[in-house]
């Protein structure tokens, strides 16, 4: 009897003891782990393209690199911080603010692509169907813009939802999780941006 | 004493649950949340795609029965074999893995549901709308020769056939989206797999204490997570390609082939351990319960398969040894394929020691356990063989490399799934599988798979090559596929006998009680089948066999660990 009474004091620990990682962060970590395994056969796509092109434009002639658009998106990935800094303050106001620059530095980079894409579609004729420069280079760019639009619409509802007083001080955890998944698109870009951009008019 | 960890006395699970009328109960399996209904979807629903595809298989078997056979014509014989390994693969092979995956791992490390339910229901819901959508072809669809039917590309769909100029019509969208979309519910319910066993397990339920089964199974949804997105994405580059004339596959435009080959098989080669993992997580937990020990050499078992998941990743080419490549990526990729080799050597070795020396119950869980042993080892050895460059280049496309990998996918994983069906059947019905009819089953298709598997290696040896639809009398082939043929009827009559055996014993089959093996993971410890919550109150655990510590309360196993 003596015995089982200190298995039980014993098992009452352990349940007390007993810590487990948030199943939002595992979520979101292998979330981000399968996007990259998708983004990663994209690039290796566009890789072995580079230079395959049969006929023109070729990027040389009609590419720009989108510094603006780069320097928003990936400082983007700091006012998101400072947002969230101030969500864990409980400074509603400054988190609005910064949240409000994250948007808009987002929404500039969307709008930057839609005119790259604008101009190179009406003005250079280049398609995705023109070339394997078009069929890589809009299908890696567009891969990567159509997960900002997915980030941006959440990003919308997080706000609007918060102006009109939703309370998002409840929600610290997902406003993280939102953050994280928005990292990983501005990193991303980094990768995309090297081999769309740089290898093809800087290197080869 | 024990009853401070789990009572091992229940409330009657139908005390607690009241009658619902049709419409009622049929409501509550369709908005279920329940890990335990969704998984009995998923098992349901892939038994049924396994009879479709099965008896694809027997018509394919008939037309080859005889030399100049005309039971169907050409194109219907690409359709069938298209549509039969696509089912096999991603209608039958995936879902069983998810049905299993998210049955019993709640159950196993004491919890009550997955991390994500509902993302566990988008999981089904989604695998069957991709599957609908590709059985629709028959209707929608139009195929090589444009009159509207199923796909006929091959389960591997190599371009450029698959391009709009080789293939309109819209079958093969069919067979891209479909598997798309059911390619997004295994990875959705990988990603909750995972999330579960991270997060979920019961207080004392560490990694090292983990049943074998979840060990498996977490490393099985670590590759389906990083394997099925080159998939997805060689099938998002087939549709650009299809519908807006991208070139990525386009030979024309100097657009490669060989990248879908590459794409194809990044995600195929990890397919493949994928569908045999649930068969390794079977038997590493029917074995020990049918020998009466322990399983040897656990920290083994986990290291393999972690390696497994590792290795597996960077053997995939494989499969193109006949396209070409240099001679440094022949010899990378035949010795990464032997070293992988290694890994389930290990396993295979471990099942074996587990039974030697222990008190073996010759009941229809390990019989199909023993038969897996016996066949899959054929199937590794094959697999090596093939690894060699060289003898890959022989008999590459041959009857030999379907008879191997049907020896891993039906001597191997469908034997598994039979032993794991035969063994949780009790715990998921609450009745236990008429064991006569069980032997029936088991050696009526253990025959039946041998005559059609065993001799198709030969063919292979003799030359004949894979997807022909007839063949000419006088090569040496003619008995061999007679044999093969006639092998379809004991096995489609073992089959019989187990859908028999299912309808039988759930209406009036032996109650099973909640622990009829004697066995000593945790989803033995409530009822069968168990209630909505499946544990009343959450399990404490000491060991990594906490039913033999509540039975054994003298002499529990974590004295030892």
């Amino acid at each position: 009897m003596a015995q089982d009474n200190v298995i039980a004091a014993d098992a009452l620990q352990m349940e007390r003891e007993w810590k487990l990682p948030d199943r939002g962060t595992i979520g979101v970590i292998f979330l981000i782990i399968t996007e990259t395994a998708l983004f990663t056969m994209f690039v290796a796509a566009d890789l072995i393209y580079i230079g395959k092109s049969l006929t023109g434009p070729y990027p040389k002639d009609v590419l720009e690199m989108p510094i603006i658009a780069t320097v928003c998106l990936l400082s983007s990935s700091g006012t998101i911080v400072f947002a969230e800094h101030a969500l864990r303050r409980n400074d509603l106001g400054k988190f609005k603010i910064w949240w409000l620059v994250t948007i808009l530095l987002g929404l500039y980079f969307l709008y930057a692509t839609g005119a790259e894409w604008h101009k190179l579609i009406y003005e250079d004729h280049l398609t995705i169907a023109t070339n394997l420069f078009g069929t890589t280079f809009y299908s890696l760019v567009g891969l990567h813009a159509s997960h900002v639009v997915v980030g941006m619409t959440f990003l919308l509802i997080v706000f609007i939802t918060t102006i009109f007083g939703f309370p998002i001080q409840t929600q610290e955890r997902r406003v993280k999780f939102l953050s994280w998944y928005w990292h990983f698109f501005d990193w991303v870009w980094v990768i995309v941006f090297t081999v769309v951009y740089i290898l093809p008019l800087k290197v080869f | 004493m024990a009853s401070i960890d789990y009572p091992l006395e229940h409330p009657k699970a139908e005390a607690l649950t009241p009658e619902f009328s049709f419409s009622e109960s049929l409501y509550k399996w369709v908005a279920t949340v329940d890990h335990k209904r969704l998984g009995l979807m998923y098992v349901v629903s892939a038994l049924v795609f396994l009879v479709i595809a099965g008896i694809m298989a027997s018509v394919i078997r008939m037309q080859l029965a005889f030399p100049l056979n005309h039971v169907v014509g050409p194109d219907t014989f690409n359709r069938l074999f298209t549509m039969h390994g696509t089912t096999m693969v991603f209608l039958v092979g995936m879902p069983m893995v998810a049905g299993f995956s998210v049955y019993l791992i709640p159950l196993m490390i004491g919890t009550r549901d997955m991390a994500f339910p509902r993302l566990n229901a988008f999981g089904f819901w989604i695998f069957l709308l991709g599957g609908c959508l590709l059985y629709f072809s028959y209707i929608g669809g139009g195929g090589l020769s444009g009159d509207g039917s199923a796909p006929d590309v091959g389960w591997f769909a190599y371009a450029p056939l698959t391009e709009k100029a080789f293939s309109r019509g819209a079958a093969t969208d069919y067979w891209a989206l479909g598997v798309l979309l059911s390619g997004v519910g295994s990875i959705v319910t990988a990603l909750n797999v995972i999330a579960t066993t991270f997060c979920m397990r019961c207080p004392g339920m560490t990694l090292s204490r983990m049943p074998m089964f979840v060990w498996v199974m977490l490393i099985d949804a670590w590759l389906v997570l990083v394997a099925l997105p080159p998939l997805s994405a060689a099938q998002i580059m087939l549709e650009l390609d299809r519908h807006l004339g991208a070139n990525f596959f386009d030979t024309q435009a100097g657009g490669s082939a060989v990248l879908w080959q590459h794409l194809f098989w990044i995600f195929g080669h990890p397919e493949v351990y994928i569908l045999i993992f649930p068969a390794f997580a079977i038997l590493s937990e029917v074995i020990p319960v049918f020998s009466r020990k322990p399983l040897f050499g656990r920290p083994a078992m986990v290291g393999a398969v972690t390696a497994i998941g590792f290795i597996s990743l960077g053997v995939w080419a494989h499969h193109m040894f006949a396209i070409g490549m240099t001679s440094w990526s022949n010899t990378f990729f035949a010795a990464s394929s032997m070293l992988v080799g290694v890994p389930t050597g290990i396993k295979i070795f471990n099942w074996t020691a587990t039974m030697y020396g222990g008190k073996l119950r010759m009941q229809t869980p390990l019989l199909f356990c023993i038969a897996f042993l016996l066949q899959f080892l054929v199937a590794g050895l094959t697999g090596i063989m093939l690894a060699v460059a060289p003898f890959d280049w022989q008999l590459h496309d041959s009857y030999f490399v379907v008879a191997h990998f049907h020896f891993t996918l039906v001597g191997g994983l469908v034997f598994g799934l039979f032993a794991g069906m035969y063994y949780w059947f009790p715990k998921v019905s609450g009745k236990m599988l008429d064991e006569k009819l069980g032997k029936w089953h088991f050696w009526l298709f253990c025959i039946g798979f041998n005559m059609t598997f065993l001799t198709l290696h030969f063919a292979g040896f003799l030359g004949m090559p894979r997807r022909i639809y007839t063949y000419y009398p006088g090569r040496g082939w003619d008995a061999i596929n007679l044999i093969a043929s006639l092998g379809v009827i004991p096995q489609a009559a073992g089959i019989l006998c187990f859908v028999w055996n299912i309808i039988r014993s759930s209406l009036r089959g032996i109650p099973a009680g909640d622990d009829p093996w004697d066995a000593w993971t945790l989803e033995w410890a409530t009822t069968s089948p168990p209630p909505e919550y499946n544990f009343e109150k959450l399990p404490v655990v000491r060991s990594s066999r906490p039913l033999w510590d509540l039975k054994h309360p003298q002499d529990p196993d974590w004295k030892y660990e």
